[in-house]
């Protein structure tokens, strides 16, 4: 298996009233391509900043994360947002999805950026949601579905655009324990029957247990590798 | 999906905000258009004036006559084409709220200057024979269902008794914003019956009409008459017709200044309440907004989602107002006293300034939120709870 990421001498730290508050410190890191890693530790151990680094939604004060050959620090925001656009999808805890829209659109949403025709998106839309087991679920609105079926048509818009890397914040957070168990057999079965390579963030030792990889973070520094 | 749809789906995503929000700018266009109307309707005179014509009036007030003597000094100055001359009547006719203009006109003279008052030869030819004959405006014999060789009897105030014409013409008027409520008779007919009742009141003129043989040389002719008669007991101020319907409305200057701060300032509380209820909505979705970004969508991309909502509101809430407008503006003309604007409907340029206050309004009222979301870290702004 190849690097896909490599996360080298990375460090955050925000500025707040004048003071330098840290947040990772010296973070060194490699995900194999198909990898599944997941990241563990306490709040405010830097967790959730360092998925968000590595998918281009925060920039580290020091160091580099190289994806795919590609330096993502060195990107200024529009190729960021691009870059985002083509390789990450990305799975929220509070699912996030626009209440307004259907879980057809709202999976259809990050087609919008792409040349793809009504027809290819519309056929894209109804993988994603077969794939995720809501191929009948299309026309329902979120206000309609369960927080399992929430989360369901979440990793949907996630892998619409077949991103190679998905990165998750706590996806069973705010599940209860049969739709979570869902939710990471969904994962798994993205990880190896599709290749994604997947970094989540959990609390649940028991959903770290999907992860080939779990990473234990504490004050911002790396703590333990577990294979 | 277009991003229009979506833009669409959340500008009616609170149906009472985005409906009260349309309702309150539909009333402030009404407002607004009911106003400028208004303001545009005292100026019609001004806007219908010719050209080529100046009025020569006192140089004290329009309200002080000139002698009588002038017109033939007034016609030999160079570059004057041809001179007629006017007296404000007044009076009242039935009773004090029908209100109309009615002058005393040079007869021989006062159609050839003012050919937007189209009256036939024969007409015209009854006029100037007959010396209590009388013109009056096609709205006016629609008004009063008057016919020609019907009676027009009229209550004197500034020229006291009672005054009955024969109606000899009924003209009509060539341009939409000419004033077809005039009633016009024969200067001659009130001069005699001053000679007779009120010599000292009797050859004087309220102002004189002039028109010039070459516009540009307006100016300059203006000069020469109000030179002629520099030092004397009636001094002249010559001015442009414009200038001189001008002055007819100054008197109301304040208010119709007052009237147009108001109409402005009601197009600026539009765009208070649009860009309250456009930031509103925008902190309701902060969230979304930074999903959105996290999607890979631009600042560009979201803000024509944040500018898209607003102009749909403003633009919804502009047509809806238009609509409205005009059925109420014929309905306050309807309600003011006959004769008070001779022209009182909605211009085109009160529509385009509507059309482009509701764009304009639809657009700054977006620019805080997107603004905002522009300025927001995507990492704080996922972490928002409104």
């Amino acid at each position: 298996m190849s690097t896909l990421i490599e996360v080298k001498d990375l460090a955050k730290s925000y500025s707040r009233d004048g003071f330098e508050i840290p947040v990772l410190e010296k973070m060194n890191i490699t995900v194999e391509k198909g990898g599944y890693l997941a990241l563990m530790g306490p709040s405010g151990s830097g967790k959730t900043t360092l998925l968000n680094i590595i998918a281009g939604i925060d920039r580290p004060t020091r160091g580099s994360v190289t994806i795919d050959n590609t330096d993502i620090t060195k990107l200024n925001e529009s190729q960021l947002a691009r870059w985002r656009a083509h390789n990450i999808g990305f799975v929220f805890q509070f699912y996030n999805l626009i209440p307004v829209l259907t879980a057809f659109d709202n999976v259809a949403l990050p087609l919008l950026l792409t040349k793809l025709s009504k027809a290819e998106r519309r056929k894209h839309v109804e993988t994603a949601l077969s794939i995720v087991g809501l191929g009948e679920r299309m026309k329902h609105y979120p206000k309609q579905l369960s927080g399992g079926q929430e989360q369901r048509v979440a990793i949907a818009r996630a892998i619409v655009t077949d991103p190679q890397i998905i990165v998750a914040d706590e996806p069973t957070g705010d599940l209860d324990r049969s739709s979570a168990e869902e939710i990471l057999t969904l994962l798994r079965r993205l990880n190896e029957e599709f290749e994604k390579t997947i970094i989540m963030v959990t609390h649940d030792p028991h959903a770290a247990e999907s992860a080939k990889t779990v990473l234990h973070l504490d004050k911002g520094e790396l703590v333990e590798e577990v294979a | 999906m277009k991003l229009f749809f979506l833009a669409l789906r959340n500008a009616f995503r609170s149906k009472t905000r985005a409906f009260l929000t349309i309702l309150g700018i539909a009333i402030a266009v009404v407002a607004f258009g009911v106003l400028r109307t208004t303001v545009t309707a005292w100026y019609a005179g001004v806007d219908a004036a010719a050209v080529n014509r100046l009025a020569v009036r006192n140089a004290v007030s329009f309200i002080f006559p000139m002698p009588y003597s002038y017109r033939d000094k007034i016609a030999s100055v160079e570059g004057v084409d041809a001179v007629s001359y006017a007296n404000w009547f007044g009076g009242t006719y039935i009773d004090q709220s029908q209100f109309f203009a009615r002058f005393a006109v040079d007869a021989e003279t006062f159609f050839d200057l003012y050919p937007e008052l189209k009256l036939s030869e024969q007409e015209l030819n009854d006029f100037k024979r007959e010396r209590n004959s009388c013109v009056i405006g096609s709205e006016i014999a629609t008004r009063y269902n008057l016919a020609l060789g019907d009676l027009m009897t009229l209550e004197g105030d500034i020229y006291p008794g009672q005054w009955t014409f024969v109606i000899r013409g009924i003209y009509q008027p060539r341009d939409k914003n000419t004033d077809a409520t005039q009633m016009l008779f024969q200067w001659d007919y009130l001069n005699e019956r001053m000679l007779q009742e009120a010599p000292p009141r009797a050859n004087w003129i309220g102002w004189f009409n002039v028109r010039v043989k070459n516009p540009d040389e307006a100016a300059l002719v203006s000069s020469r008459i109000d030179a002629l008669f520099e030092n004397s007991t009636a001094e002249t101020i010559t001015e442009t017709e414009a200038e001189f319907q001008r002055s007819f409305i100054q008197s109301s200057g304040a208010i119709l200044g007052a009237m147009n701060i108001v109409s402005f300032t009601i197009v600026l509380v539009i765009m208070l309440v649009l860009a309250n209820t456009m930031m509103m909505s925008a902190r309701e979705r902060t969230r979304e907004y930074a999903v959105l970004k996290t999607l890979g969508f631009s600042v560009p991309k979201i803000s024509f989602l944040i500018l898209a909502e607003s102009l749909v509101i403003s633009v919804l809430g502009g047509a809806l107002g238009l609509l409205l407008t005009f059925p109420l503006v014929r309905a306050f003309a309807a309600a003011i006293p006959k004769g008070w604007f001779p022209v009182f409907e909605v211009e085109l340029i009160t529509i385009i300034l509507l059309t482009v206050a509701v764009i304009l309004i639809g657009a700054a009222s977006a620019f805080f939120p997107i603004r905002t979301v522009a300025k927001s870290r995507i990492a704080d702004s996922l972490r928002f709870v409104g």
